[in-house]
């Protein structure tokens, strides 16, 4: 057999059934399911009279739509309150495992997976959730459905699919220095674009990958859609076996010893083709900011503010001319001149144990700035948070004016009580700076948790790295 | 799903690149738990003035005079032409949700992001990819040119103008033949259902650590 990418190798051993025109009936080893993107797939499967396939194959839990406070309380919001219960109910009556807003294995999907050990490599793991491609950091082909696609899996365990191309981002030589795996994915989004993978399978590889921590992997792969990759992903090695050995759903004993020996062989083989391959150097790669309204929209802290005069193309140049009227910003200025409002720290993105230590460790024995209207934090589980507090993180955090929040996504897509108001400001760890994504009329800037914490003490966007010296 | 044929429909025009979802259908509406309904907040944070909110009545409600979709020349468009990778951002089907019950069958754009792209054809939305250049002609002509209407035919694989040219574009085969016939593509694979017990039962004997059940733990 000729050579084959990671890609090929997830892709070939997971068809049932291949028509004449190469669309696959692909088996689907995991769906995550949770509140938003579900209820219609369930009341599908209900009309049809039809049963969910494989029930063990499906884990949910609630986290677009939960209350970060005060959840002794429950949820204020009745049609909140209704999708998260149509959530239960479902699981209930299907017998699918679920994490309640009360158990402290509750967070977000992508956090959970995982945590749990639901993701192991080989697999194919799909939710109805864009952000899916994050398990790909396991070596698993993990991207994010529709809801009639989440009813199909429930109804087939399969999914009718088309291959994508084969990309590989490769990137050589290792991250500086308080420079974190969210600036080296945004710096990628920077220099391919937003559709720049559209219609690719992304493999991240180089000595910089090789070198993050599953958590930095997981960061990486998570944003893949945000160039328009439904999936990125992650060779295996001894990290990827080591971060699931004794997790909850993880095999044990010899299953485990016989999967670690098949997982060692998820690499892209020598010479396996690429139809596109994009390099980038980890030493050239500086904290980065947003300035915009899509993240390909991104500089360097150093830099300014682009100026739309100088984009040659004219399409482009309207749009960034629209987000500088969103964003309320002025051409060339400089990045460390803008003043958050707001600080969030937490999603899929970066909510997870080092990501918040990274952000403790600016923080410690420092205050949030007079500008700073609420500086949050939401880890990404309740085990994340579980972690934190027995690390006494949360004390930092709080004695430097954070709060300190039950776990969800939150402000990442505001669909809770979290969110900016008009024209607020924030730096964000999450993964989208659209309009009106944290809340109509706000304006995001998304960061690394250590850039989000300086930026949070100083008031306004600051270098880290100088941070530190300092 | 509804089948989609062929649609002779008025053009309405969005000049902007990488239209995401959440500009589609903002968040708040997502907490839904239905397919239908949605097309009153289609675009909501550009289309009205004030903030909306589940359950608001929208016929009360002051709406942007700016935006393209409040001019009375494009009212009743069934064919939304836009530009570059449309659909980008989150999974939520609630995006072609709302354009069908909007109006819109039928998208017209040089490039779309993948999973909007598949979401529409599970609803009976085509989404059309054409040529820059072509899609750059169109807006032109819609702009000079009052109830400027296109005619889509998906068996042929053609768009026609009003002056008579014919615009080809591709598409998948199999998303071409389910949109035709309005197919619902579980019943389809469950046609397959013993090959999917086979390739189960070949996969727990040679990867039985992938079958640890989640339920049992």
């Amino acid at each position: 057999m000729s050579a084959q990418t990671l890609y090929d190798k997830l892709w070939e051993s997971h068809i049932v059934r291949r028509e004449d025109d190469d669309t696959c009936l692909l088996y689907i080893d995991r769906q995550l399911l949770h509140e938003v993107t579900s209820p219609q797939a369930f009341e599908g499967l209900r009309l049809a009279g039809r049963k969910p396939w494989r029930i063990d194959a499906n884990l949910a839990v609630a986290d677009h739509n939960v209350p970060t406070v005060d959840r002794a309380l429950g949820i204020s919001d009745p049609v909140s309150k209704l999708q998260i219960d149509t959530l239960d109910e479902n699981c209930a009556e299907f017998g699918i495992t679920l994490f309640s807003m009360h158990d402290i294995r509750q967070g977000i999907v992508h956090v959970i997976g995982p945590e749990q050990g639901a993701t192991l490599p080989g697999m194919t793991i799909v939710c109805g959730d864009s952000h899916t491609a994050t398990h790909g950091a396991f070596a698993t082909l993990a991207f994010g459905i529709g809801t009639s696609e989440v009813e199909h899996v429930l109804a087939t365990q399969c999914l009718l699919q088309k291959k994508s191309k084969n990309m590989l981002i490769n990137v050589v030589n290792k991250l500086g220095a308080g420079v974190t795996a969210k600036d080296l994915v945004l710096a990628i989004i920077g220099k391919i674009g937003t559709a720049g993978a559209t219609g690719y399978t992304v493999e991240y590889g180089g000595e910089a990958i090789r070198a993050l921590s599953m958590e930095g992997r997981m960061t990486v792969c998570n944003m893949s859609i945000e160039a328009g990759a439904r999936a990125g992903l992650i060779a295996a090695d001894d990290k990827t076996i080591a971060y699931l050995k004794g997790r909850p759903y993880a095999p044990q004993g010899e299953l485990w010893e016989q999967g670690v020996a098949a997982w060692q062989k998820l690499q892209s083989d020598a010479g396996a083709f690429f139809d596109c391959t994009v390099h980038l150097d980890a030493y050239a790669i500086l904290p980065q900011v947003s300035w915009g309204t899509s993240p390909e929209m991104v500089v360097p802290v150093n830099g300014s503010v682009p100026n739309p005069a100088d984009e040659p193309d004219p399409v482009k140049r309207k749009g960034m001319e629209a987000a500088l009227i969103y964003m309320d910003l002025q051409p060339n200025t400089r990045m460390v001149d803008i003043r958050p409002d707001k600080v969030f720290i937490g999603s899929c993105t970066n909510g997870r144990i080092e990501d918040l230590r990274a952000a403790a460790a600016v923080l410690k024995g420092k205050k949030i700035a007079s500008n700073i209207r609420l500086a949050m934090v939401v880890p990404g589980s309740g085990l994340v948070k579980q972690q934190a507090e027995n690390e006494g993180l949360d004390m930092i955090f709080k004695q430097a004016g954070f709060e300190w929040r039950e776990p969800g996504c939150s402000m990442c897509l505001a669909m809770n009580a979290d969110r900016l108001e008009p024209k607020e400001r924030s730096a964000s760890t999450s993964n989208r700076n659209f309009e009106g994504r944290q809340g109509q009329g706000g304006r995001t800037h998304l960061v690394s948790p250590a850039m989000a914490a300086a930026a949070s003490v100083a008031g306004h966007f600051v270098d880290v790295r100088e941070w530190e010296v300092n | 799903m509804q089948a989609f044929t062929t649609l002779e429909g008025l053009v309405a025009p969005l000049d902007r690149s990488n239209v995401d979802t959440d500009a589609i259908i903002p968040k708040q509406f997502l907490k839904s738990i239905k397919r239908t309904g949605f097309g009153p907040n289609l675009f909501d944070e550009w289309r009205y003035l004030d903030h909306g909110e589940p359950g608001v009545d929208c016929s009360d409600r002051p709406l942007n005079p700016d935006f393209v979709l409040n001019q009375k020349r494009y009212q009743g468009a069934q064919i939304l032409l836009t530009r570059d990778n449309f659909g980008c951002g989150s999974s939520r089907e609630h995006a072609p949700w709302a354009l069908l019950d909007y109006g819109f069958s039928a998208i017209i754009a040089p490039s779309f992001a993948d999973i909007f792209l598949n979401n529409c054809c599970k609803n009976g939305v085509l989404p059309i990819v054409l040529p820059v250049k072509q899609v750059d002609a169109l807006f032109q002509a819609v702009e000079k040119t009052s109830s400027y209407r296109l005619k889509i035919d998906l068996e042929h694989q053609t768009v026609s103008t009003p002056d008579g040219a014919l615009l080809r574009f591709d598409v998948d085969p199999f998303k071409k033949e389910c949109l035709l016939n309005g197919f619902d593509d579980i019943s389809l694979s469950l046609q397959h259902a013993e090959e999917i017990k086979q390739y189960e039962q070949r996969r727990k004997s040679s990867e039985p650590w992938l079958f640890t059940a989640a339920a049992e733990k």
